[in-house]
């Protein structure tokens, strides 16, 4: 026996097709065109959730996005969806889903004994109360909270699927498909513009699908069911269902989300679960419709009462039935609807509940015809223990009479949907006449159209749309044409509303505003007895409107109330404001491909595929991959490698890509001008075929960089800046030639990745370029000395610059050829250094080089220090005008004081020192008044055979010879240190002119 | 020193509560009064924010100066005190912060029975990861400054971070994790009621907590303050504090002073609410990612600022995709976790990344300001040392580096070294 | 938020960087020291209307001058910067 509660004929679902799905590890059978709501209320499951704070027995309030009640846990592992609503879930063959935040189970949750001390449990009573003792708070009551509160759970691994991101560009965007939108994208689409019209459900033609109505003589469903295909027929549109616009942002851009593969069991091959769009439109048409109201009495809660107009969706849409005996219980004429197709589908409809004293003739008519009995009065409150089972209705004289029922059909009004028109910081504005917050300033290329504008009216909403969608196109520059005739209507049948406000009926039981957070009317009303009046305060104190349903059916019924306590307008008392997304969205969405391996780029050197072939390890520095050490078969310890291959550069030669370093080509006939400028030291007088450090400052006088610059020419220079600053001192040096200095000719090319570069270090270094530079070019001591510089051509003809520098302090230089040749020029000079025994090495080879030299680095040039700090004064001009100049000499850049640049090692000489120990006094105590520096770089010197380090101390020119103790707690360690000059090697410098 | 605002009828604790729900919630007052203003004060806070309640709290308890307003353009709490991700910690690496913060975070401990009210701090750690071997020196000098500084700190390495965070992703990261620094007393708490607690509190000692008063006017004569133009009509004091994180330089453009700050965006994120999964707070060390679990379920996470000046309470979409790229890249495991609501907050970003909290070239006037997107873990500390230096005319102890004229001397603190570009702090 | 850049048309903003403050005005090398400490650290940081510097990097590499309510985001104008650097020595001399 299944799908019991199916009508026999009708509805968007393919009878053909039967899929079975679980809920709760119970099979049942649906068909396609269900929802997981529509399906289960097929089979008469109405027991689907358990409510937030109160372990509420929950059943399904709505059909659609607002649904606060109806969440499950869909799939399960690595594919579980928390909270997910049953009323949006499109079933699928082989769908499993779960109940959550139950225990044991869903139809017996222990946890609901929490409901029946309510009255402790009110609105901010954990602000009064869980603070004694102090620390219990996170022993006992958080956890204890914590494990109550939460709703579904997430995942137990990584998600298995993936996302996609795409850019889409249109004239006019619609956002919702119903009829309105159906008709401003038809508008449109008519003069010519690029349409995309989005829709969240699966279905596209929104309450056309959910109503009895009629257009033009047609049924609505019909009627968009042609429309759409007219629509789909033109080469300018691009329908997209299953697509909900989320948010709005600035320049027209748009976020929508489209479900590509919820509908399936798994993703089909090379297809993403989901797809964000960015949507970029030159205007849009927002025609979103509106969400129906609850109303609030005591067990509006209970499974079984539902929306009215969902109530309808159900019957007509999915042709399910939602009960078998029902009441409805409305403040206006829509409802009337409701009746009707309950009466039709075979349901009884026990009797009409209406607070408002005269009924309209519409409303009579209606019922006469279902002959369903009107009685004027209000749900005092709904009974049923785990279900609606009855209704108790106080009259107009003020009787209490017991309806037995197990649907009640309830509507409160309607909310204009008008979520998006807000994320720009548009505010609502109240119209009293429909009762509703209607779209107040929009976005400036919005228009609304249909029920989203408060205005109700089939005809009305399809003139709506076509006239915003028309507009929408002129404004972005199409010519305004006729509008097609499927828009042009004639007629339809009667649409009444006669709403009157009834915000609360003031009976027995708990009366829900907002269902998912277990927000009462008792809530609202101590919020406002304890001065949280304003609305955010009250959205805040009392969580009303911050559950994953984001209020949808909740807020105006909570303000309203809080209007009426404190006897003021629904007006004066404001709304919040709406927060994107409009529905919540997979963070896997949001994220795309840029996750695991993919998060951010790799770039890789040109030697990459040859290191990797030297066995080399690599680093992260930024987003480049850089050998590391290269370990030899049979080393173990990167220690191991690192000491052989500084040995073997100090005794021999190796060779180590730099091509990471920034590498800024440099021209015109200001250019060294510009240098002058942007460097501290002079330029001008540096010789063609030269290169000279430089040092640059930020303009508040702090060390931005450093690096070599080289002249290859009258008007060229080439400039290299450290890795991890090579974007940054690029846009630097852009803006001081295109807006501090822009009246000088020169310019600026990034050649960063456009050149290979490897460092050949050490006394046989010039033996092996020799092989390799072409025989026309003399590199001898002579000819080519220490920081000189200049093209070259090699092994026949390649082109190549050629640089004489020395970060590691012996015999160097730097050679650099076209970025395609870079692998075979490591071949070449490991080929040709064979006989030196030629060594490949890695950063931490390198590190422990510039160490010994004593060279500034990252750990040094961290944007803190000054040019004093790092002993480099002497490179700071008085001469001329640069970058930094005027900042860096005021009082506290210059103070003598400052910690600067030293060397030390440990007196004992087995022990190690790491970076980020403090230097203290050998004998104080260990607190930040005796700070006087720390540790910036650390290295094990082969050359001394221990550890030794580079640092910021106090006055550190001044103390070398001191003892101090660099104290490390966080690693254990505290080491007595002799502080020294910051160079251990090669003092004078003899060997990089060699 | 006042007394306690713990006494009286309304004091909260599990006996009222009780009580309370035996009568149906009739007997509790509003938690503070909807105050008019006087025609003068001995202090007006400009700014009903965490930081203006807990000055004008702590200018009560500790100072005895009880005629003290403070006025608030909107509702009380509305700027970034209710819209942080609520993260408290004092885990700073330069002298001129770390006491202060450490301050704060003592405050904090205390704070629940000392305005007896419960803000849920809930002291559950933090970790910053790091990737690399000089990022982990760089955190290893912070943690051993903190540690200088009597500040608990641990330095963890790969398999240390698992054992607090298994779901983090330890085998297909772009960015190897190779540990973090730890610091078990930071935490969280909840934001709102940090701002409800210290109103009511102050409120009790007699502060006048003034909604919907936007000041329009700082009168001034001969140099010194007198009062301020408000919708409210004049107000008289002659010591005036600005408290208006976000929005000082427009409240200090009125008393003709501009200030070194910008105003930046800075958006924040929650999801739906989830079962317990994360136990502390994370900072991803490769990208801008933060996160941790409100005691509700929902997960609160955040990143970098949008990046250009904006006084919009709402950010834009490369920022959001940026963020959720950072919490992907971090734990795969929420990919099917939804976010719910994002938005904006207005953080006062100054130039060297640290706050102001001093006196101003206009006697009277006292600004505390530029707490860029860190304000809300200072909240306590920062309104105890306005108070004092409001009260005594001095700097707090702890607060002696949050000077204004650092700017023009050099003493800037910068703790991320990016100089004078607030977007990079 | 998309800039129009005049080299390259509108593009989205993750294609920028954010500088900051426009109508600053790098004083000369002999300026007080207190004309530098405005130069560098004061903003005028309005409520309205902003002129700023955006660096179009990962287009055509260009500073920019945006102007652009700081407020509503709208933006009303897009030039070179360098245009607007020569425009204002020409102005002031």
């Amino acid at each position: 026996m299944t799908q019991l509660f199916r009508v026999p004929n009708g509805g968007l679902i393919d009878r053909e097709t039967a899929v079975q799905f679980a809920f709760d590890g119970k099979s049942y059978q649906g068909y396609a065109g269900d929802t997981l709501a529509s399906a289960l209320l097929a089979n008469g499951v109405r027991l689907v959730g358990r409510s937030f704070k109160y372990h509420r027995p929950r059943g399904i309030l709505s059909a659609g996005a607002e649904e606060p009640n109806a969440l499950c846990e869909l799939r399960g592992g690595a594919r579980r969806e928390p909270n997910t609503r049953m009323t949006t879930a499109e079933i699928f063959d082989g769908l499993c889903a779960n109940s959550q935040n139950r225990y044991p189970s869903l139809n017996f949750d222990l946890l609901a004994v929490i409901s029946l001390a309510g009255p402790v449990f009110s609105a901010g009573f954990y602000y009064k109360t869980f603070m004694w003792p102090a620390s219990f708070w996170e022993k006992l009551y958080e956890p204890m909270i914590r494990r109550a509160a939460g709703l579904g759970r997430a995942a137990p691994a990584p998600d298995p699927d993936t996302y996609e991101k795409a850019t889409a560009f249109c004239d006019v965007l619609v956002i919702g498909a119903g009829a309105a939108g159906i008709a401003a994208a038809l508008a449109a689409a008519h003069t010519g513009a690029r349409v995309i019209l989005c829709e969240e459900d699966f279905v596209a033609g929104g309450r056309l699908h959910a109503d009895r109505r009629q257009i033009n003589g047609y049924a609505a469903s019909q009627w968009a069911d042609t429309a759409l295909a007219d629509l789909c027929a033109l080469p300018n549109v691009t329908l997209m269902v299953r697509t909900a616009v989320v948010a709005v942002y600035d320049g027209g851009t748009y976020a929508a989300l489209q479900r590509v593969s919820d509908h399936l069991i798994t993703p089909l091959p090379h297809q993403p679960r989901q797809r964000l769009w960015r949507i970029v439109a030159k205007h849009t048409v927002l025609a979103a419709g509106a969400i129906e109201r609850p109303l609030v009495f005591g067990g509006n809660d209970k499974p079984g009462v539902m929306l009215a107009g969902s109530v309808r969706t159900y019957i007509n849409r999915f042709a399910v039935r939602p009960g078998t005996r029902a009441v409805v219980f409305a403040n206006n004429d829509d409802a009337a609807r409701t009746v009707a197709d309950l009466a039709e589908s075979g349901i009884t409809v026990v009797a009409f509940i209406d607070p408002r004293p005269a009924a309209s003739e519409f409303l009579r008519a209606s019922l006469a015809t279902s002959r369903v009995p009107l009685i004027t009065g209000v749900v005092d409150h709904a009974s049923g223990f785990s279900k609606l089972s009855a209704v108790h209705v106080r009259t107009e004289n003020g009787k209490l009479e017991t309806l037995s029922c197990d649907l009640l059909a309830m509507s409160g009004g309607f909310m204009p949907n008008i979520h998006l028109t807000t994320h720009l910081g548009g505010k609502p504005v109240w119209q009293g006449d429909v009762a509703a917050f209607v779209p107040g300033t929009l976005p400036p290329t919005m228009l609304v159209a249909g029920a989203a504008t408060g205005e109700g009216g089939l005809a009305a909403g399809i003139a709506q749309g076509a006239r915003a969608g028309a507009d929408a196109a002129h404004s972005a520059g199409f010519v305004p044409v006729q509008f097609p005739a499927a828009i042009t209507v004639l007629c339809t049948d009667d649409d009444a509303l006669g709403f009157a406000p009834l915000w609360h009926v003031d009976g027995r039981g708990k009366a829900f505003i907002d269902f998912q957070n277990d927000v009462t009317a008792t809530d609202v009303k101590l919020a406002a007895v304890e001065g949280f009046r304003s609305v955010e305060h009250l959205k805040r104190y009392t969580t009303l409107g911050m559950a994953t349903d984001q209020g949808k059916t909740a807020n105006v019924n909570g303000l309203a109330l809080m209007a009426e306590i404190t006897e003021r307008t629904i007006a004066q008392t404001g709304t919040t404001r709406f927060r994107p997304p409009y529905a919540p969205v997979a963070i896997g969405a949001l994220a795309g491909h840029h996750r695991g391996a993919h998060f951010r780029a790799t770039r890789l050197t040109p030697t990459h595929a040859w290191a990797t072939g030297q066995g080399a390890v690599f680093t992260d520095a930024g987003q480049w991959k850089r050998a590391q050490y290269f370990p030899a078969a049979a080393e173990t310890d990167w220690l191991d490698a690192t000491i052989r291959e500084v040995r073997s550069v100090r005794a021999s030669v190796g060779i180590c890509d730099v091509t990471t370093l920034g590498k800024i080509d440099i021209q015109g006939a200001d250019a060294a001008e510009f240098l002058e400028h942007v460097y501290t030291n002079s330029w001008k007088n540096l010789a063609i075929g030269r290169a000279r450090y430089g040092l640059m400052l930020r303009e508040d006088g702090f060390v931005l960089d450093d690096g070599t610059t080289a002249r290859l020419s009258d008007d060229r220079y080439i400039m290299t800046t450290t890795t991890a600053n090579a974007a940054r001192v690029f846009q630097h040096l852009e803006f001081c030639r295109q807006v501090l200095w822009s009246g000088y000719d020169v310019h600026l090319i990034s050649a960063t990745e456009a050149w290979a570069q490897i460092a050949v270090a050490g006394p046989r270094a010039r033996e092996v370029l020799r092989k390799l530079i072409d025989p026309a070019y003399d590199i001898s001591n002579e000819a080519f000395p220490y920081m000189a510089a200049g093209e070259v051509t090699l092994c026949g003809g390649v082109m190549g610059r050629l640089f004489r520098l020395s970060f590691s302090g012996e015999l160097a230089y730097e050679i650099a050829v076209p970025a395609r040749f870079g692998q075979a020029l490591a071949e070449a000079l490991m080929a040709a250094g064979d006989e030196f025994s030629i060594t490949p090495y890695g950063l931490e080879a390198l590190a422990v080089m510039r160490i010994e030299k004593g060279h500034a680095a990252g750990a040094e040039l961290n944007g803190t220090t000054t040019a004093h700090d790092l002993g480099l004064a002497k490179l700071l001009s008085r001469k001329k005008d640069f970058v930094g100049r005027v900042m860096a000499e005021r009082p506290a850049l210059t103070d003598a004081a400052r910690p600067g640049l030293v060397g030390f090692r440990p007196l004992d000489t087995t022990a190690r020192v790491r970076g980020g120990a403090q230097f203290l006094p050998p004998t104080a105590d260990a607190t930040a008044a005796n700070a006087q520096g720390h540790v910036t770089s650390a290295a094990f010197s082969p050359h001394l055979g221990q550890w030794i380090g580079l640092g910021l101390l106090t006055n550190g020119a001044t103390r070398h010879g001191e003892v101090l103790r660099a104290y490390d707690p966080v690693r254990g360690n505290d080491t007595q240190v002799e502080i020294v000059p910051p160079v251990f090697y090669d003092v004078q410098g003899t060997r990089l002119h060699g | 020193m006042a007394k306690s605002p713990q006494s009286g009828t309304d004091r909260y604790s599990i006996f009222t509560v009780l009580r309370e729900a035996l009568r149906g919630h009739t007997g509790w007052r509003p938690a503070w009064r909807e105050a008019t203003p006087k025609p003068r004060y001995d202090v007006i806070i400009v700014g009903g924010g965490g930081h203006g309640l807990a000055t004008a709290y702590y200018l009560a308890r500790r100072h005895g100066i009880t005629n003290v307003a403070v006025v608030e353009k909107g509702w009380l709490g509305s700027g970034n005190i209710g819209r942080n991700t609520t993260i408290i910690r004092s885990n700073y690496m330069l002298p001129g912060n770390e006491p202060f913060y450490e301050h704060s975070m003592k405050l904090w401990e205390g704070l629940e029975q000392d305005i007896n009210y419960n803000a849920m701090v809930s002291q559950r750690g933090i970790i910053n990861l790091c990737h690399s071997d000089a990022q982990r020196d760089a955190y290893a000098r912070r943690g051993n400054a903190m540690r200088l500084h009597g500040v608990d700190s641990v330095l963890l390495d790969a398999a240390g971070v698992k054992l607090h965070l298994p779901m983090l992703d330890f085998t297909n990261a772009r960015f190897p994790i190779v540990g973090g620094l730890m610091q078990p007393r930071a935490g969280t708490v909840r934001h709102d009621a940090v701002a409800w607690g210290y109103a009511r509190a102050a409120d009790r000692l007699g502060v006048d907590i003034i909604q919907n008063c936007e000041v329009t006017g700082i009168r001034r004569e001969a140099g010194r303050v007198v009062g301020l133009e408000t919708a409210r009509g004049f107000i008289g004091a002659n010591r005036v504090g600005l408290a208006c994180a976000g929005h000082s330089s427009r409240v200090a453009e009125m008393a003709d002073l501009r200030l070194p700050i910008e105003s930046h965006a800075l958006q924040a994120f929650v999801t739906e609410g989830i079962k317990p999964f994360i136990d502390t707070v994370v900072t991803f060390g490769a990208g801008h990612f933060y996160i941790s679990q409100s005691d509700k379920g929902g997960l609160v996470f955040g990143g970098d600022i949008d990046g250009y000046n904006s006084y919009a309470q709402r950010g834009n979409l490369p920022t959001v995709e940026d963020v959720c790229e950072g919490g992907m890249a971090l734990m795969p495991q929420i990919g099917r976790l939804r976010l719910l609501r994002s938005w904006g907050g207005i953080m006062d970003m100054s130039m060297d990344g640290s706050p102001i909290i001093d006196r101003t070239p206009v006697d009277g006037l006292f600004l505390n300001a530029g707490w860029c997107y860190g304000g809300f873990k200072a909240t306590p500390a920062s309104g105890d040392c306005f108070a004092h230096l409001i009260a005594t005319g001095q700097p707090h102890k702890v607060a002696t580096a949050f000077r204004l004229d650092r700017f023009a001397s050099g003493r800037v603190i910068d703790e991320k070294g990016m100089g004078a570009q607030p977007n990079l702090h | 938020m998309r800039i129009n850049c005049p080299c390259c048309g509108e593009r989205s903003l993750e294609e920028f960087t954010y500088l900051g403050d426009a109508r600053k005005t790098r004083p000369a090398g002999d300026a007080a020291a207190d004309v530098w400490v405005d130069y560098v650290y004061l903003r005028e940081n309005p409520g309205g209307r902003h002129s700023e510097f955006w660096y179009h990097g990962s287009g055509c590499q260009s500073w920019l001058v945006v102007e652009r309510d700081m407020t509503t985001h709208a933006i009303f104008g897009v030039k070179f910067a360098r245009d607007a650097a020569i425009a204002a020595v020409v102005h002031t001399s």
